[in-house]
């Protein structure tokens, strides 16, 4: 593919100059080789450095440059240049506070990845090298872990807007059900009843914006089906 | 009081399960229904009455409506819970709508055995 310019929409918002959020529109020239959205992004950078976005690994691990694009949730780095109807409309993830143009403020997002405590409860002494699963436990486990933790679903997801600060989220959820779904972990009755209340995980209302979005191709609503199943099982 | 965010509530699957069961009847109902108005072709209010007038229909009409309201009332709850803030306020939608929901009912049952 040879040289081509292609025309930007990108949300600014500078809170120590600006009165208002506003849309900027740009072009820039790329070459053959640049393919994603996060190249394109360097090179706006390149033009303006003031446009301010996050960004780490560039192959989709960190999960740092998730914004929504032309409407739909991604990560700069994984989505195609060539597949976006211009002018290429970027603006930040929805639903959490800007602290300037691309970047949002993650604190409300973690705070409820913490609140399932997401690491290994097991009370046992630990063994002398690993705590071991048979394959099919493990197998378990698959579609849970890859989890980058971006915040695509969860800023995706209307009941996560409303309800930041008391619904887990797609994400958290998830990620609850990762260790739920853990042999090894010994504190399922406890995370159970931690995500049992209308808000932190019934406030889920199975619309799967999540699983349209999530760059990784999880699937949240499914684990959170799951996370019900078990308190079914568990109460009836 | 501080104002600190709360939650941890522990309910919530009860409603959920309650939901998914009043849905079903709601629909089992509407094919019943649907089934019954096809073959018995009711022309005139005396054929509509005398459909309603049968024990068994009744009954099912009242699980309908039952179903109906509980299953609006889990509805309407999520909807206070997702747009209305203030606690005072959301408390008094929740009363409200408990007593639109009863009165319904009652309402219900009054007009099929009216029949």
């Amino acid at each position: 593919m040879t040289k081509r310019t292609v025309q930007f929409s990108i949300y600014r918002y500078d809170p120590d100059k600006d009165e208002r959020p506003y849309m900027q529109d740009i072009s820039v020239e790329l070459d053959s080789t640049d393919r994603k959205l996060l190249d394109a992004l360097t090179k706006l950078k390149a033009l303006d450095d003031g446009i301010s976005y996050r960004r780490s690994c560039r192959e989709g691990v960190c999960g740092s440059d998730a914004m929504n694009i032309n409407g739909k949730n991604g990560l700069a780095c994984l989505t195609d240049i060539d597949s976006l109807k211009q002018p290429i409309v970027l603006r930040p993830l929805p639903g959490l506070p800007v602290i300037r143009d691309l970047i949002v403020d993650m604190t409300q997002f973690f705070k409820q990845y913490h609140s399932i405590k997401p690491y290994l409860i097991n009370n046992d002494p630990a063994p002398e090298r690993e705590r071991l699963q048979s394959p099919e436990d493990r197998e378990e486990l698959n579609g849970l872990y890859e989890c980058i933790l971006c915040a695509c679903c969860s800023t995706s997801c209307p009941s996560f807007w409303w309800n930041p600060d008391k619904f887990v989220g797609p994400a958290g959820l998830l990620a609850a059900y990762r260790f739920l779904a853990d042999t090894r972990d010994q504190a399922t009755n406890e995370r159970l009843d931690n995500l049992e209340d209308p808000y932190r995980l019934f406030r889920c209302h199975t619309i799967m914006n999540c699983v349209d979005v999530c760059p990784k191709g999880l699937n949240p609503t499914k684990a959170i089906g799951k996370i019900k199943e078990m308190m079914v099982k568990r109460a009836i | 009081m501080v104002n600190r965010i709360v939650v941890g509530a522990h309910y919530g699957l009860k409603d959920w399960i309650a939901q998914r069961a009043t849905a079903v009847v709601m629909a089992v109902y509407t094919a019943l229904i649907v089934a019954v108005i096809l073959v018995a072709r009711p022309a005139d209010f005396e054929a509509w009455r005398a459909i309603f007038a049968h024990g068994f229909i009744k009954f099912a009409s009242f699980l309908f409506a039952l179903s109906l309201f509980y299953h609006a009332w889990i509805g309407m709850r999520d909807l206070w819970m997702d747009y209305i803030k203030p606690t005072g306020l959301r408390l008094a939608l929740h009363v409200l709508t408990i007593l639109a929901l009863v009165g319904y009912a009652g309402w219900a049952a009054s007009i099929l055995w009216r029949l």
